[in-house]
């Protein structure tokens, strides 16, 4: 069980993240959602530690994860592993390479800088790659793969991390409409087949009500929302993605309003 | 409109003339106090062309060409000291580009969060190319006496800061994806380093050390002026001792060397660089 406990995040004058208190854990899938730059990026980060919280604690099963160093920091990345919108893979380097990049935290740095990957580690990232249909480009290089594929080695080499937690950072977001399906349906495949409890920033409503399990909504680096995905009203959902809620809101209950009064109700 | 536009230019043009005027004032003044005199210069400028004239003549008063086998008697030991000019070049380059790539990683401004750190590896580097090679082999020639070791040295140290400088660069022109994805996978910060950023930048440093190898060449020819081995000893000799065709000759051996050099690097070097992108 992760606890967030009144995490904020300043940048300069701008507070990104206010005070958030949230609990996520137990094999969901919870969405995040609002508008860009409501600070759900931020928020994310902020548990992988790739950003520091200003104020606030974040704790993991009882341990404090704000007050890791060292190695028990990067043990503890490695357990809630991410998934980026760019996928942030080593271009240069095979697929394979990629996803056993996710084994690092285990193996002696030594072996890592030598590329000695034990039997058992290639093995288990070639399994990884097969889950999601893609073994057969294992030996070929990240930056000749399509974005969709990108992503799936991105999920592959999160899973190889053996990770409680996959915290997908708008992993759908640089992706055409066939493979955002494809990406959403490995990530649900992670969620259900292995119950990893996957934290989704999502852009899209549609989306989000069609993955998640329960939904999370945050506005100005509020949580203002926070319930299962049919307790979101499209009055709730308009004043979360304010002037942006008729590019995100396609369900038919949206199409009658004309956009001129959408606009004005935000 | 026209008379707005006319001012601007005009506005310009005067900017562009005060600018030229301060030029040419400090250039007056900086060849005052180093003593440049444009009198002496004109004044003496044919006893350079003396000095060539004599180059190209044999101590029989013959031209060099007319006797090829006289022009490069020691053909054989100069060849040898040649060689020799090149391995020096080619084990310091060799020795500072593995200092300078251990040590450009930690001067990176992106991988090196510790202020403390960068500081000390980048003051490091600059100490390193700021101090001329041939003022090290001076040094190195006193400590470990003649030879080609103290010459191997100095090049070393040389090559450690200026490819340190060079590397540290290409390190800050990454693409830091990739490196944001190791570090979030857990991985310590020499893992991220080989994993993350050395992919990216593999290429354009060993573009780097070919560029540098043929600049230590030109390096290596003048180690011997100090007694830091190689070709240089018998450069300085002849000019010394006024053997001008051999200083022709040596000249003309350095001078082939290095177009080849120049020639084979630049074309691995554009090959390297085709790769990297």
């Amino acid at each position: 069980m992760l606890v967030l406990e009144g995490v904020s995040r300043r940048f300069g004058t701008k507070l990104a993240v206010d005070a958030i208190s949230l609990e996520f854990g137990g094999g969901g899938f919870v969405g995040v959602i609002g508008r860009s730059g409501a600070g759900k990026s931020t928020l994310l980060r902020m548990i992988n530690r790739l950003v520091e919280p200003s104020a606030g604690r974040i704790l993991h099963e009882g341990v404090d994860v704000t007050a890791l160093k060292g190695a028990e920091l990067r043990a503890w990345r490695a357990r809630c592993a991410m998934i980026f919108q760019q996928f942030n893979l080593v271009g240069r380097l095979d697929v394979l390479t990629n996803v056993l990049m996710g084994r690092l935290n285990k193996v002696s740095t030594a072996r890592a800088v030598l590329k000695l990957w034990s039997d058992d580690d290639k093995a288990l990232a070639l399994a990884a790659l097969e889950q999601f249909g893609i073994a057969n480009i294992a030996a070929q290089r990240a930056e000749s793969l399509s974005g969709g594929q990108q992503q799936r080695v991105a999920i592959a080499r999160a899973l190889v991390q053996e990770p409680d937690l996959i915290l997908a950072d708008e992993p759908v977001a640089s992706l055409d409409p066939r493979n955002t399906r494809v990406v959403m349906d490995a990530l649900r495949r992670v969620n259900k087949h292995f119950g990893i409890s996957v934290v989704c920033n999502l852009h899209s409503l549609d989306l989000a009500r069609e993955y998640c399990d329960r939904l999370v909504g945050i506005a100005h680096g509020r949580l203002v929302f926070d319930d299962v995905p049919a307790a979101l009203t499209d009055s709730i959902a308009r004043e979360l993605y304010g002037l942006e809620a008729d590019d995100v809101i396609e369900a038919p209950a949206a199409a009658p309003l004309p956009a001129g009064v959408a606009v004005a109700a935000a | 409109m026209m008379r707005a536009y006319a001012q601007a230019v005009s506005a310009r043009r005067a900017r562009v003339m005060l600018g030229a005027a301060i030029l040419l004032v400090l250039i007056a003044m900086s060849a005052r106090t180093s003593e440049v005199d444009l009198a002496v210069f004109f004044a003496r400028i044919g006893s350079v062309g003396d000095y060539f004239d004599r180059l190209l003549r044999l101590d029989n008063g013959q031209r060099v060409w007319t006797d090829l086998g006289e022009w490069f008697w020691g053909l054989g030991r100069w060849s040898r000291l040649l060689f020799d000019t090149l391995l020096i070049a080619y084990l310091g380059t060799f020795l500072g580009a593995i200092g300078g790539f251990c040590l450009c990683f930690v001067a990176a401004e992106n991988l090196t969060k510790s202020r403390g750190l960068r500081f000390a590896a980048r003051r490091f580097l600059e100490a390193c190319r700021t101090v001329p090679e041939i003022v090290f082999a001076l040094i190195f020639v006193v400590a470990f006496g003649l030879g080609a070791l103290p010459g191997v040295l100095a090049i070393m140290i040389h090559t450690v800061g200026a490819m340190g400088k060079l590397f540290a660069e290409v390190v800050e022109n990454i693409d830091m994806n990739p490196v944001e994805g190791a570090t979030a996978a857990g991985a310590s910060w020499t893992q991220t380093v080989r994993f993350a950023a050395l992919p990216q930048v593999l290429p354009n440093f060993a573009s780097y050390a070919l560029l540098r190898f043929e600049i230590n060449v030109r390096g290596a020819a003048v180690m011997g002026f100090v007694g830091a081995g190689g070709i240089g000893q018998d450069l300085v000799e002849s000019i010394r001792k006024f053997h001008y065709a051999d200083v022709s000759a040596i000249l003309l051996i350095i001078i082939a060397t290095v177009m080849v050099i120049d020639l084979l690097t630049e074309r691995l070097r554009h090959r390297l660089i085709g790769a990297a992108r």
